[in-house]
């Protein structure tokens, strides 16, 4: 590090400068603290305002649109380099298209996702490929996810056909090996097909193709959902030990709160297209502010037969209404128990609610509820 | 909570004991590539009132007992080489189809996981209702209909009565489980057997679900068999518990006991490796390895290749179910070990 150039990014400045000045270990791991929390204040990845409708079409010959659902609209959120962002929702709540959107996958009907400073929805061909690069996918469903006819080592290999200039000189086959020990297979099978490993083996596969690239950001939707109580723990474990590893940001999307709690440190809670409450797993879970995740976490069954005599369960009634017709105002308000005539009328923008502003508290956090409240509902006090 | 029933049989005198008796039940599958075990000796006893929750993972043998029991089993492939079913005082096992036929729907009856691809798609939910009137009651179309939306009410579907023209995929899932359960409860059987009812649902609909099913449950002092993979539903509405792995059951216990001190690895295992809601754990304890290949199940017992506690006696004798105290049981050579054992084992014993 003796090159007089003007480091690009402010890790590599706090790294120069701790070096450059006492080279001892002990400085070593305070700078990269340092330089941990200098990334941290930067957002590796910003979702503004990311809205997408399907259109819903009548006719055959001449198609006329005659609606829209609205699986996502408005959602913002910020990534930090390093963390797990969890992501929970029931079924319909958006929480799969945002993936898809992230991923340019799907083109946005309107917003923005910065990566790096970039509006990566603005992007295409080639300049969309080599941010794709960095963001990868884990998809729920191990068995269709991989294409039966290639082999184990084609599967994990074939995205250095797609960006050639990150594929390893001479000996891919090697990388491949170390990609399968990575995620805890055996190199050995790196001839098998997709059908002569179990769901966890699958996923582990996937795992190792979305890590071939070295990406920085890896999205992944329900991972384990799929997945036996017994093989979800082996595949979980691996994801943490990974992201030690090579430093990198998860996205997790899942239904399963408990699951999402143990891998995130920030949570937001979809509902309907929109993000009803966002903040760090404590905050979320032990001090929940908005009705919608009060209800949602007093519903998850505990395995303590104990526990649920001290449990408060709320039973929302109910299905969720469609997004094709979203409740006006607040879209929770047609299952809420709190629900008041202003929640038909205004909108509660995502915020910390005012009440709270002032004051230091956990339940100082973002919820889009005009009667925000806190209320422990898992017994975690 | 739990009664044993009382009731005179066929032959004329009254049986007391369990409503239902699982005894040594054997069910192998002869495939092209060979005999599947799937149920190795299964034995299970249900009580008017009670709710039994088996708990296992995918190829547990938990779906394939209660295939057996309701005589819906695919076979061939699949056959009973052995055991008794006994369900108030009868063996199953023993009448010929039709009589079990009878039996099934009007006694018994079943919910399945996935309500949509269990419903017929081409009659409206009105029609499939009825039917089960009109097929095992004789009633008239008329008479049937309207007991089909009495029902619709019984399991809280609003609008009932014009909901009954719709048709499965016009539902919700949520819906289209109270469908199920609707039809399942149409002849007020004595027995009904839930496979994993709440799995396809989301959370906030699942609890409304289970609420339904254990309100009915009480209501006509029904026996449960709920079959799921999910700890947390066991643990909410479950008497009992039994574990399978590998065709067996590996423990069976009062719902409070097992949670607090399990008496086999595997169901503690399972305990240590689900993260908790309110608490943020530290890693996850993983059962190394995989469930077994049922057409290749190890020896001695199943679970010893992925046995934190497994031993030299453990590849060679398959363990008996040890009684553990008056209400639990445990197939491990070492239960008295794990039951003292809290920390998480470690993989070098």
């Amino acid at each position: 590090m003796s090159d007089t150039t003007l480091p690009k990014d402010p890790e590599d400045a706090a790294a120069t400068a701790a070096e450059a000045a006492v080279p001892d270990a002990a400085t070593a791991l305070v700078a990269e603290a340092a330089a941990a929390q200098l990334a941290d204040r930067e957002p590796i990845l910003q979702v503004r305002n990311l809205v997408k409708h399907f259109p819903l079409t009548q006719g055959i010959i001449v198609k006329r649109q005659i609606g829209a659902v609205k699986a996502v609209d408005g959602v913002s959120f910020d990534l930090y380099a390093g963390e797990t962002l969890g992501i929970v929702g029931e079924s319909g709540c958006g929480k799969s298209t945002v993936a898809k959107l992230l991923m340019n996958l799907e083109q946005v009907t309107a917003g923005e996702v910065f990566y790096k400073g970039q509006d990566i929805t603005k992007l295409s061909g080639r300049a969309l490929k080599a941010v794709r690069r960095n963001i990868q996918m884990v998809f729920q469903d191990p068995y269709t996810s991989l294409n039966p006819r290639m082999t184990v080592g084609d599967i994990i290999g074939e995205p250095f056909d797609i960006h050639p200039e990150v594929a390893p000189k001479g000996d891919r086959r090697k990388r491949v090996e170390e990609l399968l020990d990575v995620v805890g297979l055996n190199p050995e099978y790196i001839n098998r097909y997709p059908h002569q490993f179990s769901g966890g083996q699958r996923q582990r596969i996937g795992i190792a193709r979305g890590l071939a690239l070295n990406p920085e950001i890896i999205i992944c939707d329900e991972p384990v959902s799929a997945l036996d109580v017994s093989v979800q723990a082996q595949v979980i474990n691996l994801m943490e030990k990974l992201q030690d590893e090579f430093n990198l940001s998860y996205i997790f999307i899942a239904h399963d709160l408990s699951i999402v709690r143990h891998i995130s440190d920030r949570v937001g809670v979809m509902y309907l297209g929109k993000i009803a409450e966002i903040g760090s797993d404590a905050e979320i879970y032990e001090h929940p502010t908005h009705p919608y995740t009060q209800a949602l976490l007093s519903a998850v069954p505990v395995p303590d037969p104990e526990a649920r005599e001290h449990r408060e369960r709320i039973i929302l009634s109910g299905d969720v209404p469609s997004p094709a017709n979203p409740p006006s105002g607040c879209r929770f308000r047609t299952r809420c128990w709190k629900a008041e005539d202003r929640c038909a009328l205004e909108e509660p923008l995502l915020a910390i609610p005012t009440r709270f502003a002032n004051v230091d508290t956990p339940a100082k956090h973002e919820s889009a509820c005009h009667f925000a409240e806190e209320k422990d509902v898992v017994g975690a006090a | 909570m739990a009664t044993s029933v009382e009731l005179s049989t066929e032959e004329g005198g009254t049986y007391s004991g369990p409503l239902l008796d699982v005894r040594n039940l054997h069910v192998e599958f002869r495939t092209r590539e060979g005999v599947a075990r799937a149920v190795n000796g299964v034995e299970y006893s249900v009580d008017a009132g009670e709710t039994l929750a088996v708990l296992g993972e995918s190829g547990s043998g938990k779906s394939v007992t209660a295939q057996a029991i309701m005589g819906i089993l695919d076979s061939p492939p699949g056959f009973v080489t052995q055991g008794k079913i006994i369900f108030q005082g009868r063996d199953l096992l023993t009448l010929g189809g039709e009589e079990r036929r009878k039996v099934r729907g009007a006694r018994m009856a079943m919910i399945f996981q996935d309500a949509l691809s269990s419903l017929n798609p081409v009659l409206n939910v009105g029609e499939q209702l009825g039917e089960m009137f009109t097929v095992h009651r004789g009633m008239s179309r008329k008479e049937a209909r309207a007991r089909a939306v009495e029902l619709m009410e019984r399991v809280r579907i609003p609008a009932a009565k014009e909901r009954i023209r719709s048709y499965p995929h016009q539902f919700s899932g949520g819906m289209r489980q109270r469908v199920m359960i609707a039809m399942a409860m149409a002849l007020e059987p004595e027995l009904i057997i839930a496979d994993e009812p709440t799995t396809a649902l989301d959370v906030t609909v699942q609890a409304q679900v289970m609420d339904l099913l254990a309100e009915l449950q009480r209501e006509y002092n029904m026996g449960l068999i709920l079959i799921t993979h999910d700890l947390g539903v066991v643990a909410d509405v479950a008497d009992k518990i039994a574990v399978m792995y590998a065709g067996r059951i590996v423990e069976t216990s009062p719902v409070h006991d097992i949670y607090r001190a399990p008496a086999h690895p595997y169901t503690k295992g399972l305990l240590d490796s689900i993260p908790r809601l309110d608490q943020k754990g530290q890693e996850l304890y993983a059962i190394k390895g995989l469930p077994p290949n049922l057409l290749h199940i190890p020896s001695g017992c199943a679970f010893h290749p992925r046995c934190p506690r497994a031993r030299d006696v453990c590849r060679t004798d398959d363990p008996p179910l040890y009684r553990v105290s008056q209400h639990r049981a445990s197939a491990c050579h070492f239960w008295k070990e794990t039951l003292g054992d809290d920390s998480v084992p470690s993989d070098d014993t």
